[in-house]
């Protein structure tokens, strides 16, 4: 109680340096604490981003679902996509509870989303035409997200941290299921070599702009520096990328398939991937809702949206 | 332990009727499935996107396994049981392969919920009764497998009864879809509880009981949910209105989605995916 009192009357500098202080020393945020505004709108911006990506994630393999040409990798794929719209869930209901004080719901993530105000992650804005795309994105979009997960599993707010444990756990078994696909056709006929090649062409500069700018000098802005501060994640957006080559760079190799980048090298001296740079305008351009496939999957979804409204007036009517 | 049962002679005599109802039940739920896929990312809303995906995924796990039944008998392999089979061969209920709404499930779908409660809710019904009785079926693998998809089927169907009683509830615009959607699926639901030309033959093996038994068990069971939300339904809604699906009758909508369905399949059918 007296504890209680005596953080009523502090002034908002000595909650913020207690704050700092407690995240500094590892401890935990809960929705109820105390947090500051910036820490907030950080996490309702990354968290909200992040489970509306795994939604929106769901339509360029949702495509290949009906496809699978068999009957276990059907059972395969849709248990995969489900789980994406499981994370989606989880980490909405997590964004909630941060908008809860603004007087924010679900509706306003989706209306967000529809405006273009609430951005979702760049690979999902591109083409999926092949089966080879269907496998790619889950060995090689869902490795590069378990890179990007995994560096924020100690992240300072308790319910994200707690989500994202849960969630990378899936992703492995995502990931699996991508390599299995794509070894299959890696060591298939030619047509189906062709096949993952192409994909790996089409998905690799995405794939680059996966883990975003290195700094803010390239588009202008970087939360990086913010999310760092906060101990919501530790590593910079390079360190990231660098990690997803070393990890992958040999695997895609060994499976006897081309980097479409001949520049690219490990360089000794510096220990880093030497790359080509993506073009960041186009990337720029590609979250602005720009890209190949943005405006037909937003459609899609805003259609379900509409079509389905007489349920949630029924549903509001009966509750 | 002894052997699988499977792996024993069957009788010459009961293998066209055994075959049929494995027929009707793989492709029943294969299409089913399929459609269910379709919704996949469209549903009202997130929780019911994670919910549907799952009952779909457990019904494709359940055609998957009937599939099996049929190539332990000699039928094929399962992938081209699934995939390769023209829609004259199909066994599958009109009522199951009939598109979800307007539109395509990639592009301006404008999905019907209120035909996916009641398609989804009758069909699960009628597999729950199907499935009771196959339990007690004189072909042993049919009746373990059904004992293991029993236990899903109970969620199943207390997912679909739910949303079917609260839309019907709801009145206004809910229910006058709700009874537009009950009004087609009946029109084609005796094409889903039929069993074909040798429905004698399966009940005289004790395969399965008479299709008239277990039509009888459908309405009595569906008759106090009907009352309870004032929906007059008789025995003599129950139509075959697109054709008899299991004969081989089918309508367009499963050509479109067999294409769909097996075009990954088919680039070739010998390689392995």
């Amino acid at each position: 109680m007296s504890e209680a009192l005596f953080f009523q009357e502090m002034t908002e500098e000595q909650k913020y340096e207690q704050f700092m202080k407690r995240i500094n020393a590892g401890e935990k945020i809960e929705a109820d604490d105390w947090m500051p505004e910036d820490y907030r709108m950080t996490l309702i911006k990354l968290i909200s981003m992040h489970g509306i990506s795994e939604i929106m994630g769901a339509l360029p393999e949702k495509e290949w679902v009906p496809k699978a040409p068999s009957l276990k990798r059907k059972l395969g794929i849709m248990a995969k996509v489900q789980d994406e719209m499981g994370h989606g869930q989880l980490l909405l209901r997590v964004a909630e509870d941060l908008m809860k004080p603004l007087g924010k719901t679900r509706e306003d993530i989706m209306q967000d989303l529809f405006s273009g105000k609430l951005k979702f992650h760049n690979v999902f804005h591109m083409e999926a035409p092949t089966w080879g795309d269907a496998g790619l994105i889950g060995w090689l979009v869902d490795g590069a997200a378990i890179i990007t997960q995994t560096n924020m599993l100690n992240a300072s707010y308790g319910p994200y941290a707690r989500a994202l444990k849960r969630i990378c756990a899936e992703e492995v078994f995502h990931a699996q299921h991508g390599e299995a696909i794509i070894m299959a056709l890696a060591e298939g006929t030619e047509e189906q070599k062709v096949m993952v090649q192409e994909a790996v062409n089409r998905w690799w500069e995405a794939l680059l702009m996966f883990f975003g700018p290195g700094d803010a000098s390239t588009t202008g802005t970087s939360k990086q520096d913010t999310t760092i501060k906060y101990r919501i994640r530790t590593k910079t957006n390079e360190d990231l990328r660098q990690d997803f080559f070393t990890k992958y760079i040999p695997r895609v190799l060994s499976l006897g398939l081309k980097l479409p980048d001949e520049t690219m090298h490990f360089d000794q001296d510096q220990e880093l991937w030497v790359y080509r740079q993506p073009d960041w305008n186009k990337f720029k351009d590609i979250i602005k809702n720009n890209g190949p496939k943005s405006q037909e999957r937003l459609g899609l979804r805003r259609k379900a949206y509409e079509t389905n409204k007489w349920v949630h007036e029924a549903l509001n009517t009966a509750n | 332990m002894t052997e699988p049962v499977n792996k024993m002679p069957i009788d010459a005599k009961v293998m066209p009727a055994l075959t049929s109802l494995l027929y009707q039940l793989a492709d029943d739920d294969f299409i089913l499935a399929y459609r269910g896929s379709e919704w996949l990312g469209l549903a009202p809303h997130i929780e019911e996107d994670v919910a549907f995906s799952s009952i779909s995924q457990d019904t494709m796990g359940h055609a998957a396994m009937f599939y099996q039944l049929l190539e332990d008998l000699g039928e094929g392999k399962v992938d081209s049981l699934a995939h390769a089979r023209k829609a004259a061969e199909r066994r599958n209920a009109v009522l199951l392969e009939a598109v979800n709404g307007p539109g395509h499930y990639l592009s301006a779908a404008q999905y019907d919920w209120a035909f996916a409660v009641a398609r989804n809710y009758f069909y699960i019904q009628s597999k729950k009764i199907r499935l009771d009785s196959l339990k007690n079926s004189s072909y042993q693998p049919l009746a373990e497998l059904a004992l293991k998809v029993n236990m899903e089927l109970y969620y199943h169907l207390l997912h679909w009864k739910t949303w079917f009683i609260q839309l019907m509830q709801a009145g206004g615009e809910a229910r006058t879809r709700m009874e537009a959607a009950v009004g087609k699926v009946l029109a084609d639901f005796e094409g889903v509880i039929t069993l074909g030309p040798l429905a004698k033959d399966m009940a005289d093996h004790g395969l399965i009981e008479p299709e008239e038994v277990l039509k009888q068990r459908w309405l009595l069971i569906m008759k106090p949910v009907f009352e309870s939300i004032n929906l007059a339904v008789s025995e003599a809604d129950l139509a075959m209105k697109n054709g008899n699906g299991r004969i081989g009758e089918h309508t367009a909508d499963l050509d479109a989605a067999l294409a769909t369905l097996s075009e990954v399949y088919n680039i070739n059918p010998a390689a392995s995916w």
